[in-house]
């Protein structure tokens, strides 16, 4: 039975590029199809109406957006190399750390990237503290999975390249070696990993397109008459 | 030898009613344990101390915490009674998605009673905007499992306590809007599972009045 599986992707989406890990780590074959997100396709729209976003993957012509979800179906769909672990309790604990991952942790990094002032001081402080908390949950393991990589440092992953990136634009450090031992060498780790490596979006152009974001974010802010909230 | 089942939370709480749902779906005893935010006990500190939130629950010593993990963790655990996910992927993953979209209506809910003006406009127009995607996926099934209540009906049922006390603050009637969103809550709640655990709608609204006059909104 043929079986066929697209991905609607961006050249640079870390959120795709999650699922791109997962798709090859499995030695799934899929198609994947680029979207420029500034001219968004009528089939893109057409599948993911409610966010209209990538990544979605579409499996035998049946579409599931929202990258969380996906993960959890390709791990339910294609056994092999299982990404989530077996134990229920473990399971649990897995889907709560990429919760915090998404929710406190690549927002406040989102922050003391694209803000200024005192709002990117208060936003790298709440960094750090959650950090703190990535940093303990570490100890004793190589990856977030144990041994190999599993689902917890597949949603985190967009760490162990955009930071460093956000770091050079902004001439600040937001992952202090020093302070965060355990998760720096789980960055340097993760980015080398075979499949992880061969997929990173070129360096250059991600610095082009942060920095004209964050041009972007300066000129609006300063424009506006009033202080920011 | 019997599960110790514990669960930290707030009377209140739709989120917190969510975990409340499935452990009555499965049968399950547990201890109740209310919790007072603005005074948190040592062991909801030690047993979430990532966000100090509730609901948690306690199994056997070792805490879930997340009102949708907490969920999965259940139906995972006790999966042969009642199953609120469907046992195929693509419908799980339909599940979850609407599951997690239902997550938005937490924090529009609270832009509801604690603004005025423009900002609660705002909140109020993404609410019903929400509200009618779901009931839009909802369609004419009895519940949004099919025949069978399930996982996306646990997340958004324990909101429709909470209508009468955002209709009110917000101005708004969610029937005239959504009115097989109201009749698929009224269904639910013939369930004993949905209404010995969701909260008297008038006594939500008390709450919320409370929570105002703390908060300082006027």
């Amino acid at each position: 039975m043929g079986e066929e599986v697209k991905l609607f992707r961006s050249w640079s989406s870390p959120f795709a590029l999650r699922i791109v890990w997962a798709l090859e780590i499995k030695g799934i074959e899929y198609e994947a199809v680029f979207e420029d997100l500034s001219n968004k396709s009528p089939l893109l729209l057409q599948y993911n109406p409610v966010h209209k976003k990538v990544p979605i993957l579409v499996h035998n012509g049946r579409p599931i957006a929202e990258s969380f979800v996906i993960l959890e179906y390709i791990d339910e769909t294609w056994k092999q190399v299982p990404l989530l672990p077996k134990d229920p309790y473990e399971r649990a604990m897995a889907r709560f750390w990429a919760k915090f991952c998404e929710d406190k942790v690549l927002t406040s990094i989102w922050s003391a990237f694209i803000k200024q002032g005192k709002e990117q001081e208060e936003a790298l402080v709440a960094a750090a503290e959650n950090l703190k908390f990535l940093e303990k949950e570490m100890k004793g393991k190589k990856f977030f999975g144990g041994e190999r990589i599993g689902y917890v440092d597949l949603v985190l992953g967009w760490l162990a390249n955009l930071v460093s990136i956000f770091e050079e634009i902004i001439g600040l450090k937001i992952v202090d070696e020093e302070k965060f031992p355990l998760l720096y060498s789980w960055m340097q780790d993760f980015a080398e990993a075979p499949i992880i490596r061969d997929n990173w979006p070129p360096r250059d152009k991600m610095i082009v397109k942060f920095q004209a974001l964050l041009d972007a974010a300066i000129a609006s802010s300063s424009s506006s008459s009033s202080s920011s909230k | 030898m019997a599960d110790e089942i514990i669960l930290l939370d707030l009377w209140a709480s739709m989120l917190g009613m969510r975990v409340r749902v499935a452990l009555a779906e499965k049968g399950l005893k547990y201890e109740y344990r209310e919790q007072d935010l603005r005074n948190k006990s040592p062991l909801l500190l030690e047993m979430n101390p990532v966000h100090k939130k509730i609901p948690v629950l306690i199994h056997n010593g070792k805490p879930i915490c997340e009102s949708l993990i907490i969920v999965q963790y259940i139906d995972e655990v006790w999966y042969n009674k009642s199953p609120l996910l469907p046992s195929d992927p693509y419908q799980r993953a339909q599940a979850r998605f609407w599951a997690d979209y239902t997550d938005k209506l937490y924090e529009l809910g609270r832009q509801l009673w604690l603004t005025k003006g423009e900002e609660q406009e705002t909140a109020k127009k993404g609410f019903m905007e929400c509200l009618k995607l779901l009931e839009g996926e909802l369609g004419d099934k009895p519940y949004f499992g099919g025949e069978i209540f399930g996982f996306l009906d646990v997340a958004l049922v324990t909101f429709s306590c909470w209508f009468f006390a955002y209709e009110s603050f917000g101005n708004f009637s969610v029937e005239a809007e959504c009115p097989k969103l109201v009749a698929w809550s009224k269904r639910c709640m013939e369930k004993e599972s949905v209404s010995s655990s969701l909260e008297d709608p008038l006594k939500i609204h008390g709450f919320v009045i409370m929570m105002r006059k703390e908060l300082g909104v006027e």
